[in-house]
């Protein structure tokens, strides 16, 4: 009786054994096609990764990045679509903010808030955030859109339906329907730009250097330097985006 | 009778085979020649997207003919701007110097764009003018130079 006990159980821990060996190989082959399961995940480590940061104190609100990037991408002035753009934040000795983005900032700011009201007010460049867990890769249905091996969220034109459907789920807010090519669009971090070894528009026409980019990976880029020095924050953080635009002193009111 | 199998089966196996390989047939042309290379996506289309030709030159290519610039506004508060932020987009004149599309942008409000005051700057990163103040009706440029803007014109 004994005997017989031993020799099921036995049966029973090959069994479990084999179906848990099984399952593990069968994960691993699963994972291994990794088109099956995640967005695509570099591993080529000879690429850069790309980061950026903007320095919200050094930021004046003249608009150049928002025309510069029309201008290299080829976006119609109006109607007023933007890759980039910049908003004014006031906040009022009474604690309310008052939030303004005349055409994108591409004209400049006119003060609208008399100084005595002011307790503090600054200027916020928005961009695609370029996100390593972008939300609005996930949600295409054609597989058009997707975070390039440098870590650029770029759109496949060729192959985009229009649906719409990145536009709502970029919680930035970062893109739009092409008023003429009717398929989405979005900053590129003037992908064609860096193939090219040339700086994004923006951050070759920023006046003040506000706007800093590069490659995360090389651990004493300018980018990862400054990072170390400074505290940085990236724009809802909550939504676990994987954003990898950092602001530096970002006010919690910037939405 | 141990081994019977009823003729439903192998007709439905048929269909079942039909079926997956007009599935397989049908996948093969309609998933692009490059899907899947790097992720879900179109391999080519990384091609794609470096194809567009650039419109901003960067300040290196202005400074290959234009030496005398890159020396004057190394020594002035506006060496950290770059030519085609005031000058626009410069590509088309580096290819062919025929190009005249540069910009020569002057006014008030031009210089105004960065200059004007606004709480919002910070006074250390720039010198913010009251418009309605300063020298009113004079165009910046008739005393400032753009390129060394504290070496006054007369």
């Amino acid at each position: 009786m004994g005997n017989e006990k031993i020799i099921t159980s036995r049966r029973k821990f090959l069994k479990t054994a084999t179906a848990l060996a099984g399952a593990t190989i069968g994960y691993t082959w699963l994972k291994s096609s990794q088109i099956l399961l995640f967005a695509a995940k570099p591993k080529d480590e000879s690429l850069p990764w790309y980061g950026i940061v903007i320095d919200i104190q050094k930021c004046i609100g003249c608009g150049n990045c928002a025309k510069a990037c029309k201008n290299e991408n080829d976006v119609p002035l109006e109607p007023f679509y933007f890759r980039t753009w910049v908003e004014q934040y006031t906040v009022k000795n009474d604690g309310s903010v008052i939030i303004v983005s005349p055409n994108g900032g591409i004209d400049g700011f006119k003060q609208t808030v008399p100084n005595e009201d002011i307790f503090k007010s600054f200027f916020v460049p928005k961009m695609c955030n370029h996100c390593s867990k972008s939300p609005c890769t996930q949600v295409c249905p054609v597989g058009a859109t997707f975070e390039s091996p440098e870590g650029v969220v770029l759109i496949d034109e060729k192959y985009c339906i229009g649906c719409r459907y990145c536009v709502q789920a970029c919680p930035y807010g970062c893109r739009f329907i092409h008023p003429v090519k009717k398929v989405a669009n979005k900053c590129t971090l003037c992908y064609h730009r860096l193939k090219k070894g040339l700086a994004p528009a923006c951050m070759e026409t920023c006046p003040t250097g506000a706007r800093m980019y590069g490659n995360l990976r090389d651990k004493n880029s300018e980018l990862v330097k400054f990072l170390k020095e400074h505290t940085t924050m990236i724009l809802r953080p909550h939504l676990n985006t994987g954003s990898k635009l950092y602001y530096n002193a970002l006010s919690s009111e910037v939405r | 009778m141990k081994f019977y199998i009823p003729p439903q089966i192998p007709r439905l196996a048929l269909a079942f085979a039909v079926f997956i390989s007009l599935f397989l047939i049908l996948r093969h042309f309609l998933i692009p020649e490059t899907f899947g290379e790097y992720g879900h996506y179109r391999g080519a289309s990384l091609i794609d997207n470096a194809k567009p030709e650039i419109h901003y030159a960067g300040q290196q290519a202005c400074f290959k003919c234009h030496q005398d610039i890159e020396d004057k506004k190394a020594q002035d508060v506006h060496s950290d701007i770059h030519c085609e932020t005031c000058h626009g987009p410069g590509q088309k004149h580096v290819l062919s110097s025929k190009a005249v599309d540069i910009l020569k942008p002057s006014g008030r409000v031009f210089c105004g764009s960065c200059h004007i005051i606004n709480a919002g700057k910070q006074k250390s990163i720039i010198n913010q003018i009251d418009l309605d103040k300063h020298n009113v009706g004079k165009n910046c440029i008739n005393c400032h130079n753009p390129h060394q803007p504290w070496e006054m014109k007369k």
